[in-house]
């Protein structure tokens, strides 16, 4: 049985460590708000966008000139997964789930003979695949210390990847990101990007019933757009990502109160009870010591 | 007839109401649009947007370039950066006129696709200034 200053000291530290991990909910609580209306702000833009490039794949259709970004280099050999984790960790299995999905993607290309190479974003995730799979890597972003996600940060990831496509570095892209389902659920997403998954066929229709004018000419509209439209689908995914980080750090810190709080309750009549047993004894001490007389 | 017109930024929807005519900067030449006009989707280089209302221009915002959808119904304006008019900072658009012209430098001798791409750069730069001036 441990001693009641032993108990004392455990439940103050328990108590403490519970303090922390409920403001740290709290403040899970206020940027996934924040991060939501951002990636709520985002839509009108990747809306339109995504109707342009539809109109003009349409129009394009599958010419042997169309770009890469389009349609792919036309072979299959070297994929680039782009795994999307957070900077900081104490969000449960949120980043644990992208490595994992990552490590598995990469396992299963590899033993179709492709080849790999991975690009992370995020600190943690480069931390996780750093050990297992770190001759793949090919570099790390983070944003760690930013305090607001922007287009540009996006944007060079985008205009990143479009260069290792010119360069013939890589051939399929894939990104591997955490979907913000609700605040509770986060669902791990592996979205192709190189080359362009083609629209569903509704919108097809749609767009080529319109057909438009191009000014200057498609392919050099569509040169333009697309690494524009990739920036976005990246804008896109971190956004997703951050919010449910958020949301995840959320709910894992609610968690931990909880326990804290139950450890607390436990550690209390633990205690309680070594002082009521105190006590006890003490009387039988001194009734016995009166009976002796 | 009036056309709906919408500026949109990635970061966010700018401005969407409905208005006269707008000339967008095109990059073939500036483009009015009106209620009806065919559809088309175009690209657009560095310069002002001047929105219309009768025959009085109410708002002019630069853009650093982008793309528009124009349908018969409304002209949609795709941005990375819109700013009024009014807020563009002359100063700001020198540095950035100085450093696209040094990339120009450096991406002419590399390929056309550089070249074009900082040649871009320099003519939004420049409108930044004029726009500002």
């Amino acid at each position: 049985m441990p001693s009641l200053k032993a108990l004392r000291t455990r439940i103050a530290s328990v108590k403490s460590t519970q303090k922390i991990t409920s403001a740290m909910k709290m403040v899970a609580a206020s940027k996934l708000r924040r991060a939501q209306q951002q990636a709520e702000a985002a839509r009108p833009y990747a809306e339109r966008m995504e109707r342009m490039v539809n109109a003009l794949s349409a129009s394009v259709g599958n010419a042997p000139n169309a770009p890469k970004l389009l349609i792919g280099t036309g072979k299959d050999q070297v994929h680039l997964l782009i795994a999307v984790t957070a900077d900081r960790g104490l969000a449960g299995a949120f980043n644990t789930n992208i490595g994992r999905a990552t490590r598995l993607a990469a396992r299963k290309l590899e033993a179709e003979g492709k080849t790999v190479k991975i690009l992370t974003v995020g600190r943690k995730g480069r931390d996780y695949l750093r050990r297992e799979l770190s001759t793949r890597l090919v570099d790390g972003i983070s944003y760690a210390g930013k305090k607001r996600l922007e287009f540009s940060d996006a944007e060079a990831v985008g205009v990143r990847v479009t260069q290792m496509l010119a360069a013939g570095e890589i051939d399929v892209a894939t990104l591997i990101y955490n979907r913000f389902k609700s605040v509770i659920s986060q669902e791990v997403t592996e979205q192709q990007i190189i080359p362009a998954p083609p629209p569903p066929v509704s919108t097809t229709a749609a767009a080529s019933a319109a057909s438009y004018e191009f000014e200057p000419d498609e392919e050099t509209i569509l040169a333009r757009l697309l690494p524009q439209a990739l920036s976005i689908q990246m804008y896109r995914a971190l956004l997703e990502s951050a919010a449910g980080e958020h949301g995840a750090r959320m709910a894992a810190m609610d968690n931990a109160t909880r326990n804290a709080g139950d450890m607390i309750k436990r550690l209390s009549q633990n205690y309680n009870r070594a002082r009521q047993a105190n006590i006890t004894r003490e009387l039988i001490e001194i009734i016995s010591g009166a009976e002796a007389l | 007839m009036p056309t709906s017109l919408e500026i949109v930024s990635p970061e966010k929807l700018l401005l969407s109401r409905s208005v006269d005519m707008v000339v967008i900067p095109a990059s073939e030449g500036d483009m009015g649009v009106l209620g009806g006009h065919s559809p088309m989707i175009v690209t657009l280089r560095g310069g002002t947007i001047s929105l219309y209302e009768g025959d009085k221009v109410t708002d002019r915002l630069f853009v650093s370039g982008g793309f528009a959808e124009v349908t018969p119904e409304r002209c949609t304006v795709l941005a990375t950066e819109v700013l009024p008019v009014a807020e563009v900072s002359k100063a700001e658009g020198e540095k950035r006129l100085a450093a696209a012209e040094a990339n120009y430098e450096v991406a002419a001798k590399q390929s056309t696709e550089a070249e074009d791409a900082a040649l871009d750069a320099v003519q939004a730069a420049r409108a930044m200034v004029e726009a500002a001036g």
